[in-house]
């Protein structure tokens, strides 16, 4: 085991060191440099210059990157070019709305999945369980900022019972709550479809087992069966899609984030984007992208504890 | 689930019969503005009513299928002409260059779509090809994985193992046995992606990084209506609809094949 957690967080680290060179390289890609962009085109070439050097800007691409790398390592993701606060802290800040977002939305697709799951496996090949999976299909096909658009329609603008966007900060813990509900479950409705789907194929699977058959000839009904034995061992495939699904989570705040207005990474990236302030553009995607790396390997490690087999 | 199969070639058929009589004929011009029309409900002059501009929506929906259509498409092409021959090349070679590209593969899934296309269009600005460079990317590791766990279990069969005595090359092979023995799974994955392209291409548009105005296009149209949401729902509603209804058509229409192309699903007549 402890060879095959050592071989895991060496691939981690490659990983992740070859996302930060891919991130690095795009940004560097870009034609014409922050410090011109800083200084406007009225500037001198001799302040331009100065600002330059100050920033490192003439160093050969290779060291820039070995000297952003290093202040990475160190928690210092530069200085934005528009705000010139420090980008770490910016992106902290909205992960206090971001995070809390994609977990609620997690927690809310599982509570949905689980139960349309079970019901769907329990009727499997009968009328219930083709019209809960015709249902999944639709959910499957919903693009989330409509079915978002369409929740403010309903819940914000018709019944009046939810914000249709904003957040006034977690010093106002109920008010903030209740302006996450509807992107949340705006987030959460298509991966739920998802995951009841795995869910249910995964326990029709399992149900055809000889220790379910077992379970039933010595008394259990088919439902204490399903939940006793069955689940349990669904509840594996079900975990991976679930791992697997924090990066759609992820990247889908990022719109969702935009249709109510939230102040969270998804926002910060595209006013960094319309501002050109590559900088926090650069840290927000990192930070993104190694939240998807980190959770990958956390699921595979999970998956080797659960299954020896895996961990050859 | 012959039933699946037709019921999504009919739903995706819309989009696609739209986009392609767009070409020829619209029910009114969508360059037209017409402000005095402006947010109509449905009616009898037009089907899905009017936009915020007087446009008339039916006409808008068909002329923006053409972008949705066109982005999944070459996004797909991208997917399986640089994916396809990498999964060849990773089964017939194995060892450290299957390694290379699965290690490459598990990189490109660490950045969602959205994310490559954030980067893209930060380096180069919005448009519909960024849009499709960026889903493109993300589907190459997505067709490299497919057609190298299809193409693994094939190179160990004996009909192979006779090839190669007869001295074929493990290039021909993969081209001339393993390939149109994997097509099957290509074809439904293809739908997928192309489904899923559909979906990207919306969100892309709807958050400014798609194709840019004054080309009409389903995502954009969303986002335009979010702020007439409560005035007239028709305007957001419906391009939802078409997205979905396309959505789901290739979903069905992936499922579909996969049970019809598949022997062992087959049924003995």
């Amino acid at each position: 085991m402890l060879r095959y957690v050592i071989r895991r967080l060496i691939s981690l680290g490659l990983s992740l060191l070859l996302a930060s060179a891919l991130i690095f390289s795009v940004v560097e890609l870009v034609p014409g440099d922050p410090a011109s962009f800083m200084l406007g085109t009225g500037a001198q070439p001799e302040t331009l210059a100065a600002l330059r050097q100050q920033m490192g800007l003439d160093l050969p691409l290779p060291l820039r990157y070995l000297h952003w790398l290093g202040g990475v390592a160190t928690g210092d993701l530069g200085h934005s070019f528009t705000y010139k606060t420090p980008v770490a802290g910016m992106i902290l800040d909205r992960m206090q709305v971001s995070l809390p977002l994609a977990l609620l939305a997690l927690v809310l697709a599982a509570a949905v999945a689980l139960p349309i799951g079970m019901f769907a496996a329990a009727r499997r090949g009968r009328a219930g369980d083709t019209a809960v999976m015709a249902t999944v299909q639709i959910g499957i096909a919903l693009p989330n900022f409509w079915f978002a658009m369409l929740l403010v329609l309903l819940f914000a603008v018709n019944l009046r019972w939810l914000p249709a966007g904003g957040f006034p900060g977690w010093d106002h813990p109920a008010a903030a709550l209740k302006s996450l509900l509807l992107p949340a479950a705006a987030l959460a409705l298509p991966q739920a479809a998802i995951l009841a789907r795995v869910l249910r194929s995964a326990l029709v699977d399992t149900l055809g087992q000889d220790y379910i058959r077992t379970a039933r000839a010595k008394g259990l009904s088919a439902g204490q069966a399903l939940r006793r034995h069955a689940l349990r061992n669904a509840l594996i495939p079900v975990l991976t899609i679930l791992g697997m699904q924090f990066s759609f989570l992820l990247a889908g705040a990022i719109i969702i984030e935009n249709v109510f207005y939230l102040p969270g990474l998804g926002r910060l990236i595209f006013q960094a984007i319309t501002q050109r302030d590559l900088i926090v553009v650069q840290g927000a995607v990192l930070v993104l992208v190694a939240a998807v790396i980190l959770v990958t390997f956390l699921v595979d490690l999970s998956y080797a504890l659960a299954d020896p087999r895996l961990r050859a | 689930m012959r039933a699946a199969l037709i019921l999504g070639a009919l739903l995706s058929g819309l989009a696609l019969i739209g986009a392609l009589v767009s070409f020829l004929w619209t029910p009114a011009d969508v360059t037209q503005l017409a402000i005095a029309q402006k947010l109509l409900p449905p009616s009898g002059q037009h089907w899905l009513g009017t936009d915020h501009f007087g446009r008339d929506m039916l006409s808008m929906i068909m002329v923006g299928a053409r972008i949705s259509i066109a982005v999944a498409l070459v996004a797909v092409g991208i997917g399986m002409g640089f994916g396809v021959p990498l999964g060849l090349l990773a089964a017939a070679r194995g060892g450290w260059l299957d390694e290379v590209v699965m290690r490459g593969n598990d990189l490109v899934f660490a950045f969602p779509s959205l994310v490559i296309a954030i980067l893209i269009t930060a380096a180069l600005g919005p448009s519909a090809l960024n849009a499709i460079i960026a889903i493109g990317i993300f589907n190459i590791p997505v067709f490299a994985r497919v057609t190298r766990g299809g193409a693994l279990p094939i190179w160990t069969l004996d009909y192979i193992r006779a090839a190669q005595v007869a001295g074929k090359g493990a290039t021909r092979i993969s081209i001339q046995h393993i390939l149109p023995n994997i097509a099957n799974l290509l074809i439904v994955q293809g739908t997928i992606q192309f489904s899923l392209g559909i979906l990207a291409e919306a969100g892309l548009s709807y958050v400014g990084l798609g194709a840019q105005p004054p080309t009409p296009s389903w995502g954009r149209m969303l986002a335009e209506a979010q702020t007439m949401v409560a005035l007239a729902p028709h305007v957001a509603i419906i391009p939802g609809l078409a997205i979905v209804v396309t959505v789901l058509g290739l979903n069905l229409l992936g499922d579909g094949l996969r049970d019809a192309l598949d022997p062992r699903l087959r049924r003995s007549p």
